[in-house]
């Protein structure tokens, strides 16, 4: 890459000598009255700049994308191309410039093009993550078989080789975690926001509504430090200890209890935009025929809404299935199936950490499970949004 | 008769006490949340506040020149040759002949005295004879760090029955300290060095700080704000302006929702798989770091941009239309301006969002050790291409070492990024109220 | 003739009075909605509320059952009796009002329930029904009486917004009379209907009158006339003229009421 920064910073310059040759030439050829040039001097200036430098940096960034530079680098045949690019957009641009040259088309075209291509970006992410993963996936599959990966139940890598790689006891560690989490956050959450749509007053919900929102703003490590010093300590000392429990301090109830805090905020919101949602008048008729607030929230507002608020939640698990730092803190490193929430257990995300950050050889099995895991986990949490995003999409509609 | 209004039938009473039941969940789930936010905070604040304060000790240490400068020629490349080793002993001997001065006795050996001392002190005190070698020969005072155990004395980390069970120090050594501290030897002072210093091994928590970890923050917070800024910026104007509405940008449109609740640790994931291994870009680089940083803020910008866009009322557009504007030139002339508070404010909500993220950082090696201020372009490594550490990576580091002085560090460097994100959401805050418009 | 509109007289003044409001202000936050409104309403009795839009017919509806309870800004004064007790009570309670004084709205309003739960909703909250055999019967009486029970028998499981608009609006004035109130507060009810569901609803108005008292806004005087027997006209939050429904129509003692009704103002 290092010996493209020369070439691209030329062309680069070029384009700036451009952008002024263009003007000045365009007042030249327009006899210096700009009344005689269907475009004006900057446009045709534009056009110039843009000529110069989208061509030949298109041609680095698909070259990029090839991966080329990562064995050789560029050789001295492609520098001369992009080089012979930058020069002839130079070159053709400026010649063109006549006094009935649309220079402006032109400029808005090549703008047009580089808007496009940033609103691809987007897809070539997701282009990249599949493929990223896939293609690592199948380097595992080869060499541990997939049954093993889905159905064994013990997970104990080995890092001379052959390990255990069952997903089971990582995905009940992921699964009990948010559950415990979506049994706190969901009703606390809903809770609030029916509260505060249906009941507080304006000035208790100005205080307690951004009150509410700073918890989505807390970066998830604050929670997994929250759940490491505080939480965890907390509840060895006072519940599982005395109880006989465990003596654990991180645990699925730890990392569960940290996560459903940082749920709420989310479940509140996405309530309160759908509790918000559903018609005044529904409330009317049912306030008018004697109903108490409570009963018109539990009977009518919530059946309502009911749809959008199981959207929400689902989102909420699809955030929950994919935290990562707080179960890395919170929950614990060892794989186990239990139902004891007060033992430590692990999670897909944790494994992902702790299989990619190690320092055994990359081309293991033991790395390469962690994309494997991280497939799992990117097919269950896209499935999970792409359902709960068209149940939303479908609720709105019918009250739009 | 019928029944009359103005009694409450039987029937009625039971509801209103469902009602007030009902109530009250909604009440406490809202003081259940506000109080889980005080615990949270209180918990964070009450563990880093003592990350800012470092006791020090004032030392006035001889540096015999025939220890230090044994060629004699203060030339700095001869001096070098001796290491902190040789520095030891000169300042654990300072410190014995400090505590004789004050005419403190102590069962403690010189060594054990000794240990009092940061480990970090004898490389402070080299560098500066090292920087200036005419210091060699004269009898110099230095604030030198104090060792993690007696500042945890003042924090109250450490107490007589922690120090008796524990091989690093001793109730005696804190007896010492004590009385050290009270001759003004020992002092506790604001820990400036926390925020510059980098971080520093398993043995010295005294001296570790983030100086490397707000760098490399920093540098990909700028790789963040040149990328995903004009490229959200320019993809939510194609969508929102140019777009024709057909299947390739419907795909778009739920590929940008979707990618917005893709977990985090999958970015990293993809930064490992293409950006190092593929690309092989260097790792643990802040060029990394933001570019994956990049590609994640990328779907919050580009929704709060397109929101931003779409407030922008339509008679604004036809009225540039109306004055011959091409359409592109009523997008950049008079919509994009228009929009422009909104889109900041949505950058820089999702740049504090990048801020605090973690797990794919995680991944691409930039939990590494790191003591070398990364440089902001090398030749070597290119632009940002130097191993680096990260604010929250640096938190997530400190927690997994065993020493317990790392957690206050810990807690400190979450006290700092907090105070990042609150500046950056009060300006946020401050520039949506100072330019909102109601059309 | 004279003798006949004497003893018209005589009758309405025999008539129990329902509810009796006296000086009635309404404000909206500064707005000033209704002013000093007073008026007697009869039992057994339809009345009327006709004026132009804005004019208040609605807040002072809504006043009726307290309904004006659930706006923030919207602030009652002046005294509003319901047989002789004061609805604005401290110790009335608004829920056991609203059993009492029933309402149906301008747009019909079915709860995204099916269309037996819709109809069954209030007896269950209200506890009208001592089994599943008295809601059903509660149910299928009311939606005879609502006119809906041929075209809804067969789909009592079907959801309520699934019906025809008209549909609906019989549907909510089902679920209205189920409760079985003692006044009937509706507010435009068949603005969103046909001619013949206008007919239909019409014709269950006047059954109504047998067993409430039905007070009624409409913007159509054809439909005050018909159904009604006392007629109030509002102007910008007065009450501008309150008497048999014949009376306003055929010899209007203020100039607005006539110009209202001959089409000049509204
Ligand atoms: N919720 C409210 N907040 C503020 N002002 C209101 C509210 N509801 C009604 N008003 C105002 O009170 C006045 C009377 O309104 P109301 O709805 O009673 O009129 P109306 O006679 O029912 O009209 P229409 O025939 O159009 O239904 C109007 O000026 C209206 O703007
Ligand atoms: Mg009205």
């Amino acid at each position: 890459m290092q010996s493209l920064t020369t070439p691209l910073f030329l062309i680069f310059a070029l384009a700036v000598i451009g952008y002024y040759l263009a003007k000045s030439r365009a007042m030249q050829v327009a006899g210096g009255d700009i009344r005689g040039l269907v475009s004006l001097p900057h446009q045709h200036a534009l056009n110039t700049a843009l000529a110069t430098v989208v061509p030949p940096t298109a041609a680095v960034l698909l070259f990029a994308l090839y991966g080329r530079f990562a064995d050789t680098g560029p050789s001295w045949l492609f520098t001369l191309v992009i080089m012979g690019l930058g020069v002839t957009g130079f070159a053709l641009s400026l010649i063109g410039i006549k006094t009935n040259s649309r220079a402006r088309i032109f400029a808005e075209r090549w703008i047009l093009g580089l808007l496009i291509f940033a609103s691809s970006i987007a897809v070539m992410t997701t282009i990249g993550i599949v493929f990223s993963m896939l293609f690592e996936t199948f380097n595992f599959f080869g060499q541990y078989d997939w049954r093993d990966f889905f159905f064994s139940l013990t997970w104990s890598p080995n890092f001379r080789g052959n390990s255990d790689l069952g997903i089971i006891p990582l995905l009940w560690g992921t699964l009990y975690v948010s559950f415990i989490a979506l049994v706190f956050a969901v009703p606390v959450g809903l809770f609030a926001a029916i509260y505060l749509s249906e009941y507080a007053s304006p000035r208790m919900r100005s205080i307690a509504k951004p009150a509410i929102e700073v918890l989505a703003g807390i970066p998830t490590i604050v929670y997994g430090l929250f759940a490491l010093i505080t939480v965890g300590p907390l509840l060895r000392d006072y519940f599982a200890e005395p109880m006989g429990l465990g003596q654990s301090a991180s645990s699925v109830m730890t990392a569960g209890l940290v996560m459903g805090i940082m749920l709420i905020p989310f479940v509140s919101s996405l309530s309160d935009d759908i509790i918000n949602a559903v018609p005044q008048a529904m409330r009317d008729g049912s306030l008018g025929l004697g109903a108490t607030p409570s009963e018109t929230i539990r009977q009518v507002v919530i059946p309502a809404a009911l749809p959008g608020i199981v959207g929400a939640i689902l989102l909420a698990a699809s955030r929950a299935i994919g935290e990562t730092m707080i179960v890395v803190l919170g929950a614990g490193a060892a794989a186990r199936l239990s139902l004891n929430p007060f033992e430590a257990m692990t999670t897909v995300t944790v494994k992902i950490v702790s299989q990619l950050t190690g320092d055994t050889d990359f081309a293991s099995p033991e790395t390469l499970v962690a994309f494997a895991l991280g497939l799992t986990l990117f097919v269950i949490t896209l499935g999970l949004n792409v359902f709960a995003l068209y149940i939303v999409r479908k609720y709105r509609e019918q009250y739009e | 008769m019928k029944n009359s209004l103005l009694v409450t039938d039987a029937r009625t009473k039971k509801r209103n006490a469902k009602e007030a039941r009902f109530k009250a969940y909604g009440l406490s789930a809202i003081i259940v949340a506000m109080l889980a936010l005080a615990v949270l905070l209180t918990s964070v604040v009450n563990n880093g506040m003592s990350a800012f304060q470092q006791t020090f000790i004032t030392l006035q240490v001889p540096l015999p020149a025939d220890k230090l400068d044994k060629v004699g020629n203060r030339d700095p490349a001869d001096m070098a040759k001796v290491t902190t080793i040789g520095y030891n002993p000169i300042l654990r001997d300072a410190l014995v002949a400090e505590v004789e001065r004050q005419g403190l006795t102590t069962e403690l050996s010189a060594k054990d005295i000794g240990e009092m001392i940061s480990k970090e002190a004898s490389a402070t005190v080299r560098d500066r004879v090292l920087a200036n070698p005419d210091l060699v020969g004269q009898t110099v005072t230095f604030d030198i760090l104090a060792s993690g155990r007696i500042d945890g004395v003042f924090k109250g980390r450490v107490t007589m029955e922690s120090a008796a069970l524990d091989g690093n120090t001793s109730p005696e050594a804190l007896i010492l300290a004590q009385q050290l501290a009270e001759a003004g030897v020992i002092e506790t002072k604001f820990n400036w060095n926390f925020f510059t210093a980098p971080d520093a091994s398993d043995q010295r928590p005294e001296a570790a700080g983030l100086g490397v970890a707000i760098l490399g923050s920093l540098y990909m917070m700028l790789v963040v704000l040149f990328l995903a800024l004009p490229i959200g910026v320019a993809s939510s104007i194609y969508l929102e302006e140019f777009a024709p509405k057909n299947r390739w940008t419907d795909l778009i449109e739920v590929n940008i929702s979707n990618l917005a609740a893709v977990p985090s640790i999958v970015y990293g994931i993809l930064g490992l798989a293409i950006f190092i291994n593929f690309m092989e870009f260097n790792q643990s680089s802040p060029l990394v770091g933001g570019l994956v940083l990049t590609l994640m803020t990328l779907p919050t910008i580009i929704i709060s941009t397109r929101a931003a866009l779409k407030s922008v009322p339509p008679s604004i557009r036809d009225a540039a239309l109306g004055v011959g504007a091409s359409k592109m030139q009523s997008v950049f002339h008079h919509v994009l301006p228009l929009a422009a508070p909104g889109i900041l404010t949505g950058t820089i909500i999702g740049l504090a969002q990048a801020l605090g993220e973690t797990a794919p950082l995680l991944l691409i090696g930039m939990v590494a050790f790191v003591r070398e201020y990364p440089a902001a372009f090398s030749p070597e490594s290119g632009l940002f291409g130097e191993a680096s550490t990260a604010l929250p990576v640096q938190v997530y580091n400190w927690t997994q070492r065993s020493d317990p002085a790392f957690v206050e560090r810990a807690s400190g460097a979450i006290i700092t990024l907090l105070v990042f994100l609150l500046i950056m959401n009060a300006v946020a805050i401050y520039l949506r109220r100072r330019f909102e418009r109601r059309w | 003739m004279e003798d006949m509109i004497h003893m018209d007289r005589a009758m309405s003044t025999q008539q129990d009075i329902k509810i009796s409001a006296r000086n009635v202000q309404v404000y909206y936050g500064d707005t000033h909605a209704i002013k000093d409104v007073s008026v007697e309403i009869d039992d057994k009795t339809v009345t009327a509320f006709i004026g132009p839009s804005g004019c208040g017919k609605s807040t002072f509806l809504r006043c009726i059952n307290r309904m004006n309870d659930t706006i923030d800004i919207a602030r009652v004064t002046g005294d509003i009796r319901i047989d002789n007790e004061d609805i604005y009570d401290p110790k009335v309670d608004p829920v056991q009002l609203r059993a009492k004084v029933g309402m149906v709205f301008q747009k019909p309003n079915p709860f995204p329930k099916s269309i037996y739960d819709n109809v069954a909703y209030g007896p269950k909250i209200h506890g009208l029904a001592r089994n599943k055999a008295d809601l059903d019967e509660i149910v299928e009486k009311s939606l005879r009486k609502a006119a809906l029970w041929n075209e809804a028998k067969d789909r009592l499981d079907a959801p309520g917004t699934g019906l025809s608009g008209g549909q609906q609006q019989r549907l909510c004035i089902a679920r209205a009379i189920a409760t079985a109130p003692e006044v009937l507060l509706m507010d435009e009810p068949c603005s969103a209907l046909d001619p013949i569901a206008t007919a239909q609803v019409e014709e269950l108005i006047d059954e109504l009158r047998q067993s409430f008292s039905v007070v009624i806004v409409t913007h159509s005087m054809q439909q005050a006339a018909r159904v009604s027997q006392k007629t109030a006209f509002f102007h910008l939050g007065n009450l501008v003229e309150y008497d048999d429904t014949d009376k306003i129509f055929t010899n209007p003692q203020d100039p607005r009421t006539e110009s209202y009704i001959s089409g000049r103002i509204g």
